[in-house]
Protein backbone atom coordinates (compact mmCIF):
# COMPACT_ATOMS: atom_id res chain seq x y z
CA UNK A 1 0.00 0.00 0.00
CA UNK A 2 2.87 2.70 1.31
CA UNK A 3 4.49 2.02 -2.34
CA UNK A 4 0.80 2.72 -4.31
CA UNK A 5 0.94 5.90 -1.67
CA UNK A 6 4.48 6.56 -2.56
CA UNK A 7 3.95 6.47 -6.23
CA UNK A 8 0.60 8.90 -6.46
CA UNK A 9 2.39 11.27 -4.42
CA UNK A 10 5.43 11.04 -6.99
CA UNK A 11 3.66 11.00 -10.05
CA UNK A 12 1.16 14.48 -8.63
CA UNK A 13 4.53 15.92 -7.49
CA UNK A 14 5.94 15.49 -11.06
CA UNK A 15 3.22 16.29 -12.95
CA UNK A 16 2.99 20.22 -11.14
CA UNK A 17 6.67 20.85 -11.09
CA UNK A 18 8.58 22.57 -13.31
CA UNK A 19 8.48 20.34 -16.62
CA UNK A 20 5.37 18.99 -15.66
CA UNK A 21 2.53 19.01 -18.58
CA UNK A 22 -0.66 19.33 -15.92
CA UNK A 23 -1.16 23.27 -16.13
CA UNK A 24 -0.83 22.95 -20.13
CA UNK A 25 -4.12 21.09 -19.97
CA UNK A 26 -6.12 23.95 -18.25
CA UNK A 27 -4.21 26.53 -20.71
CA UNK A 28 -5.67 24.42 -23.50
CA UNK A 29 -8.76 24.26 -22.66
CA UNK A 30 -8.87 28.04 -21.76
CA UNK A 31 -8.14 28.51 -25.68
CA UNK A 32 -10.54 25.85 -26.52
CA UNK A 33 -13.22 27.33 -24.86
CA UNK A 34 -12.09 30.85 -25.61
CA UNK A 35 -11.96 30.65 -29.40
CA UNK A 36 -15.80 28.64 -29.66
CA UNK A 37 -17.13 32.42 -29.23
CA UNK A 38 -14.87 33.44 -32.84
CA UNK A 39 -16.48 30.24 -34.23
CA UNK A 40 -20.10 30.72 -33.27
CA UNK A 41 -20.47 34.27 -32.55
CA UNK A 42 -20.62 36.54 -29.52
CA UNK A 43 -24.56 35.62 -29.08
CA UNK A 44 -24.93 35.07 -25.43
CA UNK A 45 -28.07 33.35 -25.73
CA UNK A 46 -26.85 31.03 -27.88
CA UNK A 47 -22.90 30.68 -25.44
CA UNK A 48 -25.72 30.06 -22.76
CA UNK A 49 -27.32 27.30 -24.13
CA UNK A 50 -24.12 25.58 -25.79
CA UNK A 51 -22.05 26.11 -22.79
CA UNK A 52 -22.02 23.14 -21.34
CA UNK A 53 -21.27 20.90 -24.15
CA UNK A 54 -18.86 23.67 -24.93
CA UNK A 55 -17.08 22.96 -21.36
CA UNK A 56 -17.14 19.41 -21.85
CA UNK A 57 -15.60 19.18 -25.43
CA UNK A 58 -13.01 21.45 -24.35
CA UNK A 59 -12.44 19.60 -20.78
CA UNK A 60 -11.95 15.59 -22.97
CA UNK A 61 -9.44 17.55 -25.59
CA UNK A 62 -7.71 18.71 -22.53
CA UNK A 63 -7.63 15.37 -20.86
CA UNK A 64 -6.51 14.13 -24.17
CA UNK A 65 -4.04 16.25 -24.34
CA UNK A 66 -2.00 15.50 -21.58
CA UNK A 67 -2.81 11.63 -21.79
CA UNK A 68 0.42 10.86 -23.80
CA UNK A 69 2.34 11.46 -20.42
CA UNK A 70 0.68 9.18 -18.10
CA UNK A 71 3.07 6.65 -18.71
CA UNK A 72 5.17 8.19 -21.59
CA UNK A 73 7.76 10.05 -18.72
CA UNK A 74 8.37 6.67 -16.80
CA UNK A 75 9.11 4.56 -20.08
CA UNK A 76 11.94 7.09 -21.01
CA UNK A 77 13.34 7.43 -17.70
CA UNK A 78 13.09 3.72 -17.35
CA UNK A 79 10.88 3.87 -13.77
CA UNK A 80 7.87 2.02 -15.53
CA UNK A 81 10.03 -0.91 -16.48
CA UNK A 82 10.47 -1.19 -12.30
CA UNK A 83 6.85 -0.87 -12.04
CA UNK A 84 6.27 -3.52 -14.37
CA UNK A 85 8.75 -6.17 -12.31
CA UNK A 86 7.43 -4.64 -9.10
CA UNK A 87 6.00 -7.09 -6.71
CA UNK A 88 2.83 -4.68 -6.33
CA UNK A 89 0.40 -6.01 -8.38
CA UNK A 90 0.40 -4.15 -12.14
CA UNK A 91 -3.40 -3.16 -12.27
CA UNK A 92 -2.86 -1.84 -9.27
CA UNK A 93 -0.43 0.55 -10.07
CA UNK A 94 -2.17 1.25 -13.10
CA UNK A 95 -4.82 2.67 -11.49
CA UNK A 96 -2.57 4.82 -8.80
CA UNK A 97 -1.15 5.89 -11.95
CA UNK A 98 -4.46 7.37 -13.21
CA UNK A 99 -5.58 8.37 -9.71
CA UNK A 100 -2.68 10.76 -10.00
CA UNK A 101 -2.73 12.18 -13.42
CA UNK A 102 -6.42 12.63 -12.75
CA UNK A 103 -5.47 14.59 -9.31
CA UNK A 104 -2.95 16.62 -11.15
CA UNK A 105 -4.68 17.07 -14.71
CA UNK A 106 -8.29 16.75 -14.50
CA UNK A 107 -9.13 18.45 -11.11
CA UNK A 108 -7.35 21.89 -12.37
CA UNK A 109 -9.44 21.99 -15.37
CA UNK A 110 -12.87 21.19 -12.83
CA UNK A 111 -11.39 24.29 -10.79
CA UNK A 112 -11.52 26.40 -13.87
CA UNK A 113 -14.54 25.31 -15.34
CA UNK A 114 -16.71 28.12 -12.99
CA UNK A 115 -14.32 30.97 -14.90
CA UNK A 116 -15.17 30.00 -18.15
CA UNK A 117 -18.77 29.28 -17.52
CA UNK A 118 -19.04 32.82 -16.25
CA UNK A 119 -17.56 34.08 -19.50
CA UNK A 120 -19.91 31.81 -21.84
CA UNK A 121 -23.31 33.07 -19.51
CA UNK A 122 -23.80 30.17 -17.62
CA UNK A 123 -26.27 30.71 -14.43
CA UNK A 124 -25.10 28.79 -10.77
CA UNK A 125 -27.27 25.51 -11.52
CA UNK A 126 -25.97 25.07 -15.25
CA UNK A 127 -22.24 25.83 -13.23
CA UNK A 128 -22.31 23.41 -10.45
CA UNK A 129 -23.86 21.08 -12.79
CA UNK A 130 -21.39 21.22 -15.16
CA UNK A 131 -18.93 20.75 -12.36
CA UNK A 132 -20.20 17.55 -10.79
CA UNK A 133 -20.54 16.12 -13.90
CA UNK A 134 -16.82 17.05 -14.97
CA UNK A 135 -16.23 15.72 -11.26
CA UNK A 136 -18.35 11.92 -11.98
CA UNK A 137 -17.03 11.84 -15.93
CA UNK A 138 -13.39 12.84 -16.06
CA UNK A 139 -12.23 9.90 -14.24
CA UNK A 140 -14.15 7.68 -16.95
CA UNK A 141 -11.72 9.62 -19.79
CA UNK A 142 -8.89 9.16 -17.77
CA UNK A 143 -9.32 5.53 -16.99
CA UNK A 144 -10.05 4.49 -20.39
CA UNK A 145 -7.49 7.03 -22.19
CA UNK A 146 -4.75 4.75 -19.80
CA UNK A 147 -5.35 2.18 -22.19
CA UNK A 148 -4.09 4.58 -25.54
CA UNK A 149 -1.68 5.76 -23.16
CA UNK A 150 -0.53 2.31 -22.25
CA UNK A 151 -0.33 0.73 -26.08
CA UNK A 152 1.31 4.18 -26.60
CA UNK A 153 4.39 3.96 -24.66
CA UNK A 154 4.39 0.24 -26.03
CA UNK A 155 4.30 1.11 -29.98
CA UNK A 156 7.52 3.35 -31.35
CA UNK A 157 5.48 5.73 -33.54
CA UNK A 158 2.38 5.18 -30.73
CA UNK A 159 1.83 9.01 -29.96
CA UNK A 160 -0.23 10.18 -32.95
CA UNK A 161 -2.58 6.87 -32.63
CA UNK A 162 -3.54 7.89 -29.34
CA UNK A 163 -6.24 10.16 -29.93
CA UNK A 164 -7.80 8.13 -32.67
CA UNK A 165 -8.23 5.12 -30.60
CA UNK A 166 -8.97 6.55 -27.05
CA UNK A 167 -11.83 8.75 -28.90
CA UNK A 168 -14.66 6.68 -30.02
CA UNK A 169 -14.14 5.32 -26.61
CA UNK A 170 -14.81 8.34 -24.82
CA UNK A 171 -18.31 8.82 -26.29
CA UNK A 172 -20.16 7.55 -24.03
CA UNK A 173 -18.49 9.49 -21.49
CA UNK A 174 -19.61 12.65 -23.65
CA UNK A 175 -22.77 11.84 -24.48
CA UNK A 176 -24.01 11.38 -21.10
CA UNK A 177 -22.03 13.83 -19.56
CA UNK A 178 -23.52 16.87 -21.70
CA UNK A 179 -27.09 15.18 -21.03
CA UNK A 180 -26.73 15.19 -17.43
CA UNK A 181 -25.18 18.83 -17.51
CA UNK A 182 -27.84 19.97 -19.67
CA UNK A 183 -30.20 18.56 -17.34
CA UNK A 184 -28.99 20.79 -14.42
CA UNK A 185 -28.56 23.71 -16.51
CA UNK A 186 -32.09 23.71 -17.74
CA UNK A 187 -34.22 21.60 -15.37
CA UNK A 188 -36.83 20.41 -17.94
CA UNK A 189 -35.57 16.92 -17.83
CA UNK A 190 -33.96 14.49 -14.59
CA UNK A 191 -31.10 14.72 -13.44
CA UNK A 192 -30.70 11.42 -11.90
CA UNK A 193 -30.42 9.47 -14.42
CA UNK A 194 -27.90 10.12 -16.88
CA UNK A 195 -25.82 11.15 -14.06
CA UNK A 196 -25.87 8.17 -12.61
CA UNK A 197 -24.86 6.24 -15.65
CA UNK A 198 -22.07 9.05 -15.74
CA UNK A 199 -21.09 7.49 -12.34
CA UNK A 200 -21.27 4.09 -13.57
CA UNK A 201 -19.23 4.39 -16.96
CA UNK A 202 -16.36 5.76 -14.63
CA UNK A 203 -16.82 2.28 -12.28
CA UNK A 204 -16.87 0.78 -15.77
CA UNK A 205 -13.27 2.53 -16.63
CA UNK A 206 -11.96 1.65 -13.33
CA UNK A 207 -12.62 -2.16 -14.08
CA UNK A 208 -11.62 -2.37 -18.30
CA UNK A 209 -8.87 0.93 -17.81
CA UNK A 210 -6.48 -1.02 -15.18
CA UNK A 211 -6.60 -4.50 -16.58
CA UNK A 212 -6.01 -3.50 -20.24
CA UNK A 213 -3.87 -1.08 -19.35
CA UNK A 214 -1.51 -3.63 -17.50
CA UNK A 215 -2.13 -6.14 -20.14
CA UNK A 216 -0.59 -3.93 -22.66
CA UNK A 217 2.08 -2.91 -20.76
CA UNK A 218 2.96 -6.47 -19.78
CA UNK A 219 2.29 -7.64 -23.43
CA UNK A 220 4.47 -4.98 -25.07
CA UNK A 221 7.20 -4.56 -22.53
CA UNK A 222 8.92 -7.68 -23.35
CA UNK B 1 -7.22 -33.54 -41.71
CA UNK B 2 -8.40 -32.69 -38.61
CA UNK B 3 -9.09 -29.17 -36.92
CA UNK B 4 -5.97 -28.92 -34.72
CA UNK B 5 -4.07 -29.37 -37.63
CA UNK B 6 -5.30 -26.35 -39.08
CA UNK B 7 -3.07 -24.51 -37.00
CA UNK B 8 -0.26 -25.30 -38.64
CA UNK B 9 0.49 -22.25 -40.95
CA UNK B 10 1.95 -24.76 -43.98
CA UNK B 11 -1.01 -26.74 -43.21
CA UNK B 12 -3.51 -23.98 -43.61
CA UNK B 13 -2.24 -22.66 -46.39
CA UNK B 14 -2.35 -25.91 -48.21
CA UNK B 15 -6.15 -26.17 -46.64
CA UNK B 16 -6.73 -22.64 -47.61
CA UNK B 17 -5.65 -23.21 -51.50
CA UNK B 18 -7.65 -26.59 -51.78
CA UNK B 19 -11.13 -24.86 -50.53
CA UNK B 20 -10.89 -21.35 -51.60
CA UNK B 21 -12.19 -22.26 -55.52
CA UNK B 22 -15.10 -24.02 -53.90
CA UNK B 23 -15.90 -21.43 -51.43
CA UNK B 24 -15.62 -18.76 -54.59
CA UNK B 25 -17.83 -20.25 -56.41
CA UNK B 26 -20.47 -21.03 -53.61
CA UNK B 27 -20.39 -17.62 -52.80
CA UNK B 28 -20.99 -16.27 -56.57
CA UNK B 29 -23.65 -19.10 -56.87
CA UNK B 30 -25.44 -18.00 -53.88
CA UNK B 31 -25.01 -14.03 -54.77
CA UNK B 32 -26.64 -14.47 -58.09
CA UNK B 33 -29.99 -16.15 -56.73
CA UNK B 34 -29.85 -13.86 -54.20
CA UNK B 35 -29.56 -10.91 -56.41
CA UNK B 36 -32.15 -12.29 -58.75
CA UNK B 37 -34.77 -13.19 -55.44
CA UNK B 38 -34.12 -9.79 -54.65
CA UNK B 39 -35.18 -8.45 -57.97
CA UNK B 40 -37.95 -10.93 -58.14
CA UNK B 41 -39.16 -9.51 -55.06
CA UNK B 42 -42.57 -7.29 -54.64
CA UNK B 43 -42.14 -3.52 -53.91
CA UNK B 44 -42.61 -2.44 -50.06
CA UNK B 45 -46.08 -0.91 -49.53
CA UNK B 46 -44.47 2.03 -48.04
CA UNK B 47 -40.99 2.41 -49.00
CA UNK B 48 -41.60 1.25 -52.74
CA UNK B 49 -38.48 0.27 -54.49
CA UNK B 50 -35.87 1.56 -52.30
CA UNK B 51 -36.40 -1.25 -50.12
CA UNK B 52 -34.19 -2.74 -52.74
CA UNK B 53 -31.33 -1.10 -50.79
CA UNK B 54 -32.21 -3.24 -47.96
CA UNK B 55 -30.75 -6.49 -49.12
CA UNK B 56 -27.29 -5.17 -49.63
CA UNK B 57 -27.39 -2.67 -46.90
CA UNK B 58 -28.69 -5.29 -43.66
CA UNK B 59 -26.19 -8.08 -44.61
CA UNK B 60 -23.19 -5.55 -44.42
CA UNK B 61 -24.57 -4.35 -41.50
CA UNK B 62 -24.60 -7.60 -40.16
CA UNK B 63 -21.29 -8.37 -41.26
CA UNK B 64 -19.66 -5.34 -39.86
CA UNK B 65 -20.54 -6.42 -36.24
CA UNK B 66 -20.10 -9.77 -37.19
CA UNK B 67 -16.47 -9.67 -38.12
CA UNK B 68 -15.53 -7.40 -35.06
CA UNK B 69 -16.78 -10.57 -33.39
CA UNK B 70 -14.45 -12.45 -35.26
CA UNK B 71 -11.78 -10.51 -34.59
CA UNK B 72 -12.21 -10.49 -30.69
CA UNK B 73 -11.97 -14.19 -31.31
CA UNK B 74 -8.80 -13.80 -32.91
CA UNK B 75 -7.51 -11.33 -30.02
CA UNK B 76 -8.54 -13.85 -27.73
CA UNK B 77 -6.29 -16.54 -29.41
CA UNK B 78 -3.39 -13.73 -30.06
CA UNK B 79 -3.44 -12.80 -26.32
CA UNK B 80 -4.54 -16.09 -24.37
CA UNK B 81 -2.39 -18.77 -26.63
CA UNK B 82 -0.36 -16.37 -28.64
CA UNK B 83 -1.27 -18.45 -31.89
CA UNK B 84 0.24 -16.65 -35.00
CA UNK B 85 -2.36 -17.90 -37.13
CA UNK B 86 -4.70 -15.73 -34.31
CA UNK B 87 -2.79 -12.80 -35.62
CA UNK B 88 -3.27 -13.44 -39.31
CA UNK B 89 -6.92 -14.21 -38.76
CA UNK B 90 -7.22 -10.66 -36.61
CA UNK B 91 -5.35 -8.41 -39.41
CA UNK B 92 -6.66 -9.97 -42.06
CA UNK B 93 -10.07 -9.30 -41.12
CA UNK B 94 -9.96 -5.50 -40.22
CA UNK B 95 -9.95 -4.45 -43.98
CA UNK B 96 -12.90 -6.54 -44.96
CA UNK B 97 -15.37 -5.65 -41.84
CA UNK B 98 -14.07 -1.66 -42.75
CA UNK B 99 -14.94 -2.51 -46.13
CA UNK B 100 -18.42 -3.84 -45.43
CA UNK B 101 -19.48 -0.69 -42.92
CA UNK B 102 -18.86 1.42 -45.31
CA UNK B 103 -20.78 0.02 -47.54
CA UNK B 104 -23.30 -0.29 -44.80
CA UNK B 105 -22.84 3.37 -44.57
CA UNK B 106 -23.25 4.95 -47.79
CA UNK B 107 -26.19 1.82 -49.26
CA UNK B 108 -27.64 3.83 -45.35
CA UNK B 109 -27.06 7.09 -46.77
CA UNK B 110 -28.36 6.37 -49.91
CA UNK B 111 -31.66 4.93 -48.69
CA UNK B 112 -32.27 7.58 -46.01
CA UNK B 113 -31.61 10.37 -48.74
CA UNK B 114 -35.54 9.42 -50.19
CA UNK B 115 -36.94 8.39 -47.03
CA UNK B 116 -35.91 10.93 -44.66
CA UNK B 117 -35.19 13.37 -47.49
CA UNK B 118 -31.64 14.03 -46.18
CA UNK B 119 -28.11 12.41 -46.99
CA UNK B 120 -27.31 11.63 -43.52
CA UNK B 121 -30.08 11.40 -40.09
CA UNK B 122 -28.11 11.42 -37.00
CA UNK B 123 -30.39 8.28 -36.48
CA UNK B 124 -29.06 5.76 -33.75
CA UNK B 125 -28.27 3.00 -36.25
CA UNK B 126 -25.99 4.88 -38.66
CA UNK B 127 -24.65 6.61 -35.58
CA UNK B 128 -23.27 3.38 -34.12
CA UNK B 129 -22.38 2.12 -37.27
CA UNK B 130 -20.59 5.54 -37.67
CA UNK B 131 -18.19 5.22 -34.33
CA UNK B 132 -17.62 1.48 -35.38
CA UNK B 133 -16.49 2.80 -38.67
CA UNK B 134 -14.56 4.89 -36.90
CA UNK B 135 -13.27 2.21 -34.20
CA UNK B 136 -12.29 -0.07 -37.88
CA UNK B 137 -10.23 2.75 -38.83
CA UNK B 138 -8.53 3.19 -35.98
CA UNK B 139 -7.42 -0.35 -35.96
CA UNK B 140 -5.94 -0.09 -39.50
CA UNK B 141 -3.97 2.89 -38.48
CA UNK B 142 -2.67 0.75 -35.49
CA UNK B 143 -1.77 -2.39 -37.90
CA UNK B 144 -0.14 0.25 -39.86
CA UNK B 145 1.94 2.38 -37.76
CA UNK B 146 4.22 -0.88 -36.09
CA UNK B 147 6.37 -2.98 -38.10
CA UNK B 148 6.64 -5.76 -35.66
CA UNK B 149 3.95 -8.25 -36.61
CA UNK B 150 3.36 -9.71 -33.34
CA UNK B 151 4.06 -6.53 -31.29
CA UNK B 152 1.26 -5.02 -33.70
CA UNK B 153 -0.97 -7.73 -33.18
CA UNK B 154 -0.66 -8.06 -29.76
CA UNK B 155 -1.36 -4.20 -29.13
CA UNK B 156 -4.45 -4.99 -31.95
CA UNK B 157 -5.66 -7.73 -29.77
CA UNK B 158 -6.41 -5.40 -26.53
CA UNK B 159 -8.38 -2.36 -28.69
CA UNK B 160 -10.04 -5.45 -30.33
CA UNK B 161 -11.24 -6.42 -26.95
CA UNK B 162 -12.19 -3.23 -25.28
CA UNK B 163 -13.91 -2.60 -28.49
CA UNK B 164 -16.04 -5.09 -28.18
CA UNK B 165 -16.81 -4.88 -24.39
CA UNK B 166 -17.74 -1.01 -25.25
CA UNK B 167 -19.59 -1.19 -28.37
CA UNK B 168 -22.79 -2.72 -26.56
CA UNK B 169 -22.44 0.90 -24.16
CA UNK B 170 -22.03 2.98 -27.48
CA UNK B 171 -25.09 1.95 -28.53
CA UNK B 172 -27.01 2.21 -25.64
CA UNK B 173 -25.77 6.16 -25.16
CA UNK B 174 -26.47 6.82 -28.64
CA UNK B 175 -29.87 5.36 -28.55
CA UNK B 176 -30.36 7.06 -25.68
CA UNK B 177 -28.36 10.49 -27.06
CA UNK B 178 -31.21 10.13 -29.86
CA UNK B 179 -34.38 9.68 -28.24
CA UNK B 180 -33.55 12.69 -26.23
CA UNK B 181 -32.64 15.04 -29.61
CA UNK B 182 -35.25 13.75 -31.89
CA UNK B 183 -38.70 12.20 -32.10
CA UNK B 184 -38.56 8.49 -33.04
CA UNK B 185 -37.50 7.95 -36.88
CA UNK B 186 -40.07 7.31 -39.59
CA UNK B 187 -38.18 4.39 -40.40
CA UNK B 188 -38.05 0.99 -38.47
CA UNK B 189 -35.07 -0.72 -40.57
CA UNK B 190 -35.68 -4.37 -41.03
CA UNK B 191 -37.93 -4.64 -38.41
CA UNK B 192 -39.84 -7.52 -36.99
CA UNK B 193 -42.65 -6.95 -38.84
CA UNK B 194 -40.99 -7.94 -42.47
CA UNK B 195 -43.54 -9.77 -44.90
CA UNK B 196 -42.26 -13.10 -45.83
CA UNK B 197 -41.55 -12.50 -49.51
CA UNK B 198 -38.87 -9.58 -48.35
CA UNK B 199 -37.23 -12.22 -45.53
CA UNK B 200 -36.79 -14.81 -47.43
CA UNK B 201 -34.23 -12.98 -50.69
CA UNK B 202 -32.97 -10.88 -47.23
CA UNK B 203 -31.97 -14.21 -45.96
CA UNK B 204 -30.23 -15.55 -49.05
CA UNK B 205 -28.66 -12.58 -49.04
CA UNK B 206 -27.11 -12.67 -45.85
CA UNK B 207 -25.69 -16.10 -46.04
CA UNK B 208 -24.11 -15.19 -49.59
CA UNK B 209 -22.76 -11.95 -48.05
CA UNK B 210 -20.93 -14.18 -44.90
CA UNK B 211 -20.02 -16.62 -47.80
CA UNK B 212 -18.58 -13.67 -49.41
CA UNK B 213 -16.88 -12.39 -46.00
CA UNK B 214 -15.53 -16.06 -45.28
CA UNK B 215 -13.66 -16.34 -48.84
CA UNK B 216 -11.83 -13.20 -48.77
CA UNK B 217 -11.16 -13.85 -44.98
CA UNK B 218 -9.69 -16.81 -46.33
CA UNK B 219 -8.01 -15.62 -49.08
CA UNK B 220 -6.25 -12.34 -46.65
CA UNK B 221 -4.90 -14.85 -44.37
CA UNK B 222 -3.41 -16.82 -46.95
CA UNK B 223 -1.82 -13.23 -48.27
CA UNK B 224 -0.72 -12.65 -44.86
CA UNK B 225 0.72 -16.11 -44.05
CA UNK B 226 2.46 -15.47 -47.44
CA UNK B 227 3.81 -11.64 -46.61
CA UNK B 228 5.20 -12.99 -43.56
CA UNK B 229 7.28 -15.37 -44.76
CA UNK B 230 8.23 -13.27 -47.28
CA UNK B 231 9.71 -11.01 -44.70
CA UNK B 232 11.50 -13.99 -42.74
CA UNK B 233 12.98 -14.93 -45.56
CA UNK B 234 14.05 -11.34 -46.51
CA UNK B 235 15.46 -11.19 -42.86
CA UNK B 236 17.55 -14.32 -43.41
CA UNK B 237 18.42 -12.35 -46.42
CA UNK B 238 19.99 -9.81 -44.62
CA UNK B 239 21.39 -11.11 -42.08
CA UNK B 240 23.29 -13.77 -44.62
CA UNK B 241 24.99 -10.33 -46.43
CA UNK B 242 25.95 -8.98 -43.56
CA UNK B 243 27.84 -12.29 -42.37
CA UNK C 1 -39.10 -4.59 -63.47
CA UNK C 2 -39.22 -1.11 -62.42
CA UNK C 3 -36.96 1.01 -59.86
CA UNK C 4 -39.85 3.69 -59.26
CA UNK C 5 -38.62 7.53 -58.82
CA UNK C 6 -36.06 6.55 -56.74
CA UNK C 7 -33.86 4.42 -59.27
CA UNK C 8 -30.92 6.49 -58.83
CA UNK C 9 -30.56 5.63 -55.34
CA UNK C 10 -30.82 1.90 -55.63
CA UNK C 11 -28.56 1.75 -58.47
CA UNK C 12 -26.29 4.09 -57.15
CA UNK C 13 -26.29 1.79 -54.14
CA UNK C 14 -25.51 -1.49 -56.05
CA UNK C 15 -22.60 0.56 -57.81
CA UNK C 16 -21.17 1.25 -54.41
CA UNK C 17 -20.82 -2.10 -52.75
CA UNK C 18 -20.77 -3.48 -56.25
CA UNK C 19 -17.25 -1.66 -56.63
CA UNK C 20 -16.68 -1.58 -52.80
CA UNK C 21 -16.34 -5.58 -53.26
CA UNK C 22 -14.77 -5.85 -56.33
CA UNK C 23 -12.07 -3.46 -54.74
CA UNK C 24 -11.56 -6.08 -52.31
CA UNK C 25 -11.45 -9.18 -54.60
CA UNK C 26 -8.80 -7.11 -56.55
CA UNK C 27 -7.12 -6.12 -53.12
CA UNK C 28 -6.71 -10.36 -52.04
CA UNK C 29 -5.89 -11.48 -55.87
CA UNK C 30 -2.97 -8.49 -56.86
CA UNK C 31 -1.68 -9.21 -52.90
CA UNK C 32 -1.63 -12.93 -53.55
CA UNK C 33 0.22 -12.40 -57.31
CA UNK C 34 2.14 -10.52 -55.72
CA UNK C 35 3.19 -12.26 -52.49
CA UNK C 36 3.76 -15.46 -54.85
CA UNK C 37 6.07 -13.11 -57.08
CA UNK C 38 8.59 -11.94 -54.41
CA UNK C 39 8.80 -15.89 -52.99
CA UNK C 40 9.59 -16.95 -56.39
CA UNK C 41 12.74 -14.45 -56.49
CA UNK C 42 13.55 -15.11 -53.26
CA UNK C 43 13.87 -18.82 -53.82
CA UNK C 44 15.34 -18.50 -56.65
CA UNK C 45 18.16 -16.22 -54.81
CA UNK C 46 18.80 -19.30 -52.97
CA UNK C 47 16.66 -18.90 -49.84
CA UNK C 48 15.39 -21.46 -47.93
CA UNK C 49 13.15 -21.36 -44.74
CA UNK C 50 15.32 -23.09 -41.77
CA UNK C 51 12.42 -24.82 -40.65
CA UNK C 52 9.69 -25.06 -43.59
CA UNK C 53 6.44 -25.09 -41.54
CA UNK C 54 6.77 -22.47 -38.93
CA UNK C 55 6.42 -19.65 -41.66
CA UNK C 56 5.41 -16.95 -38.99
CA UNK C 57 8.21 -16.76 -37.39
CA UNK C 58 9.72 -13.36 -37.17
Amino acid sequence: MSALAALIRRDVLVSLRVGGGALIGVLFFLSVVVLMPFAVGPDLALLKRIGPAILWLGAMLASLLTLDRLFAADHDDGSLDLIVMSRTPLELACIAKALAHWVASSIPLIAAAPALALMLNLDAAATIGVMLTLLAGTPALTLMGMIGAALAVTLRRGGLLLPVLVLPLSIPTLIFGVIAANAAASGQSPFGPPFSILCALSLFGLVVGPLAAAASLRQGLD
Amino acid sequence: MSLIDLANPSRFLKFAERVLPWLAAATAVLMLVGLQQVFAAPDDYQQGATVKIMFIHVPSAWLSMFVWGVMSLAALGTLVWRHPLADVSAKAAVPIGAAFTFIALVTGSLWGRPMWGTYWEWDARLTSVLILFLMYLGLMALWRAVDDPSRAARAAAIITLVGAINLPIIKFSVDWWNTLHQPASVLRIGGPTIHPSLLVPLLIMAVAFSLLFLTLHLAAMRNEILRRRVRTLRLLQASAARA
Amino acid sequence: MTLGQHATFIIAAYAIAATVVAGLIVWVVADYRRQRAILHDLEIAGMKRRSAPQASRS
